[in-house]
């Protein structure tokens, strides 16, 4: 027995793996990376069904949308010439096509009048140049009566036919793959010279890009502001009272969003409980009752609420581990209760407040019906322009939008695993 | 935190402040709740407290909003109400037939989450688990990953997810697809949806459990001779249960309460109560929503004490004293 145990305190210097064999003779070393090999093949064949799951019903969907923001096929499919003369002459002057490449034009344009396909190939173009799907139905209507010059017979029915945009457009779409959908939801524009960025009072997305991010750092600060006086409370009743309490707060987590936002339909809206009650206590004049509904001040409110039960577990959680004996030897060794906060206390919640704020602030860039619901005009986010994308058939700009939003998302998940550790994250 | 015998007046005063603070808070939280209880008794059709009501006059409250429950959709409302006529009732009324929906939906969706989840669990709770921490973040990722935006990939994928009704696949999985045969507007697809957006919670709390399980105690059932079958299902599946319940549960309301899924994949035929209520909040809006609403408020209290109740009934079975 003297003789595999020093061995064994060799092992590192001298490898002598055959002194130390299992039972049936076989290397200890061997038989253990054997086993370790078995033990963890065998809990990964347990996570197998849910990876397949969550591969068919979560990663596969979301490639479907990146793909579908990358390709487009409407306008290539339908327009077999343009895209042959497009492939042979990559290096076309837009702003005076020949006139083979109008010739090409008609003969598409009447293909597509037979196919029935004008409506898909002038979306697809009408993503870049906006206005182009009337264009394209009445010149595919024209295309017939048309005899060859091509180009001053086309012209002649829509002057747009000569705009260099408009060619440039083609040219783009007779590829299937292509980020222009992620220029349109940057908001850059197609001009005649190019690609060009909007003017300022026209980039639409990124502005409701920057006000979705805007409105969720409020919504998460309004929710640390009122998540930290509750949780401290929580963390520092004694345990039955806290826990009673603690109803309060996990009631409105478990109750539907749908509720809570109906709820708050019924208190704010314009004749709704809070107005009628400031009327009659005379605070507000019956003819001019505040506006807290259908507006941003509808959604933060209700965001707000739906959001807060997310901060306060996180806080409390952390405050509830804080030994109160520290801020006892502060105030001992002559601190002001102030100080006491600032510097012993406070420091001490950040990974709560941390974990609480990244929360609220990843669900709130991507919530959807709350907004839609309360929001009004005014109170929309990103989500709801990628309903209404969708809503409008504009797939590809809707995924390209999507696909944004996703990344953003991403990079603070990984912020969130990276500070916090996804493994703590908590419910109830 | 107790007033120390030594506070000065002025922290006192911060003190009381400070309770008074909380307590608006929590009014905050728990009244846009309670409100919808009384305001859902209303005998007008607004979405406020009438002056009958504030006066506590009986004739400004009734149930008609309940009522209208069971006769929105139905051929006959105001027809006597035998048994034929609660029989239409249950196969027509557009809220029962929303509500039979959502349970449906819920069972499945919750059953597959449950399932598929706590299995992998029990595989990530396990030390030797390669690759845990990414494994962890994709499963999580569908709690974080915004609705919408999965929603639009089903929406796109659903669509082309189709099986040919004459094959065999289509003979197997046709009754729960649609007419078409394909995922999107059939119940499948928004059950698959479901219990995906479900296995992260279901995730997060067997996991929890697992990670205060003793192993020595499986360790020494196989030491006792029981095998792994034997081991599972008589030492570790008792002790985990009630985290698998309530991480079931969260699964259950997950799917009772999602729109956004539904609202992008499920055809006419798939009415959920929370789509009707969207759709209900979006062009006519009345108290029959807010009968509603006070429904599913008592069910989430009924689920808020499940789940307490299961939270305490597993610290005490794993020996963990309560906090």
């Amino acid at each position: 027995m003297a003789e595999p145990l020093a061995a064994a305190g060799n092992a590192g210097a001298a490898p002598a793996p055959e002194l130390l064999t299992t039972a049936d003779g076989r290397p200890l070393r061997a038989a253990l990376a054997k086993a370790q090999t078995r033990a963890r093949r065998r809990a990964f064949l347990l996570v197998v069904p849910l990876l397949v799951f969550v591969l068919l019903t979560f990663l596969v969907p979301i490639g479907y949308m990146l793909q579908r923001s990358f390709q487009h096929d409407g306008f290539s499919s339908a327009a077999p010439a343009l895209d042959a003369w497009f492939a042979a002459n990559p290096k076309f002057d837009p702003a005076n096509p020949p006139e083979e490449a109008y010739a090409a034009l008609v003969d598409d344009l009447k293909r597509m009048q037979g196919d029935r396909t004008t409506g898909i190939a002038g979306t697809r173009i009408n993503y870049t140049v906006p206005g182009t799907v009337s264009l394209f139905k009445s010149g595919a209507r024209d295309a017939e009566t048309l005899t060859p010059p091509f180009k001053q017979g086309l012209v002649a029915t829509n002057p747009r036919w000569a705009e260099p945009k408009i060619w440039l457009a083609m040219a783009a779409a007779s590829h299937n793959t292509t980020p222009e959908f992620y220029y349109v939801a940057a908001d850059y524009k197609l001009t005649d010279n190019g690609w060009e960025r909007g003017a300022p009072n026209e980039r639409i997305y990124l502005y409701l890009f920057a006000k979705t991010f805007l409105v969720s750092g409020i919504i998460t600060f309004i929710c640390l502001i009122l998540a930290f006086p509750v949780a401290h409370l929580l963390a520092t009743l004694p345990m039955s009272r806290a826990s009673l309490l603690m109803i309060l707060v996990l009631l409105p987590f478990w109750t539907s969003l749908l509720v809570r936002t109906s709820a708050w339909i019924a208190l704010l809206q314009e004749q709704g409980v809070v107005n009628n009650m400031l009327v009659k206590i005379g605070l507000v004049a019956d003819g001019n009752r505040l506006a807290m509904m259908y507006n941003m001040t509808g959604t933060i409110v209700a965001m707000t609420h739906v959001l807060l039960p997310f901060m306060i577990l996180p806080l409390y959680s952390v405050m509830r581990t804080i030994p109160v004996s520290y801020t006892r030897a502060a105030r001992s060794l002559g601190a002001t209760s102030w100080t006491t906060f600032r510097r012993v206390y406070l420091p001490q919640t950040l990974p709560g407040i941390a974990a609480g704020s990244l929360l609220v602030f990843i669900l709130a860039v991507g919530y959807y019906i709350t907004p839609a619901l309360v929001g009004g005009a005014d109170g929309q986010l990103i989500s709801n322009l990628i309903s209404f994308h969708m809503a409008k058939s504009n797939w590809s700009l809707a995924a390209a939008l999507a696909g944004m939003l996703l990344v953003a998302i991403l990079v603070l998940y990984w912020i969130y695993d990276k500070l916090i550790g996804i493994d703590r994250l908590k419910l109830g | 935190m107790a007033l120390p015998t030594y506070a000065s007046p002025l922290e006192r005063a911060w003190y009381w402040t400070y309770l008074a603070i909380c307590a608006a808070i929590f009014l905050f939280l728990i009244a846009p709740i309670l409100i919808v209880i009384p305001l859902s008794f209303n005998a007008e059709p607004y979405f406020t407290f009438t002056s009958k009501m504030l006066a506590f006059d009986p004739t400004g409250y009734s149930l008609r909003w309940y009522d209208t429950l069971f006769t929105l959709g139905h051929p006959e409302p105001d027809a006597v109400r035998n048994q034929a006529w609660w029989s239409e009732a249950w196969s027509s009324a557009a809220w029962v037939k929303a509500a039979r929906n959502s349970i449906w939906v819920g069972f499945w969706a919750t059953i597959l989450a449950t399932t598929l989840g706590t299995i992998a669990a029990l595989g990530l709770s396990r030390p030797e688990m390669p690759y845990r921490r990414l494994i962890m973040a994709l499963l999580i990722s569908p709690m974080i990953v915004p609705v919408i935006i999965v929603a639009v990939g089903m929406s796109f994928f659903f669509a082309k997810a189709c099986v040919a009704p004459d094959t065999v696949w289509g003979t197997l999985a046709g009754p729960f697809l649609s007419s078409k045969g394909c995922l999107a507007n059939s119940s499948l697809g928004i059950i698959l949806a479901h219990a995906m957006l479900g296995i992260p919670f279901v995730i997060i709390t067997v996991t929890a459990t697992l990670s205060g399980f003793d192993q020595s105690l499986s360790r020494a059932a196989a030491s006792l001779g029981a095998n792994p079958r034997t081991t599972f299902f008589k030492v570790i599946m008792p002790l985990i249960l009630p985290g698998v319940i309530s991480g079931a549960l969260f699964a259950f309301v997950t799917s009772f309460d999602e729109v956004v899924a539904v609202l992008f994949i499920a055809g006419p035929e798939q009415q959920t109560i929370p789509r009707q209520m969207f759709n209900g909040i979006r062009e006519q809006i009345s108290p029959a929503i807010l009968a509603v609403a006070t429904i599913l408020v008592i069910v989430s209290v009924g689920l808020l004490t499940a789940v307490e109740l299961l939270r305490r009934r597993g610290e005490r079975l794993r020996g963990v004293t309560p906090r």
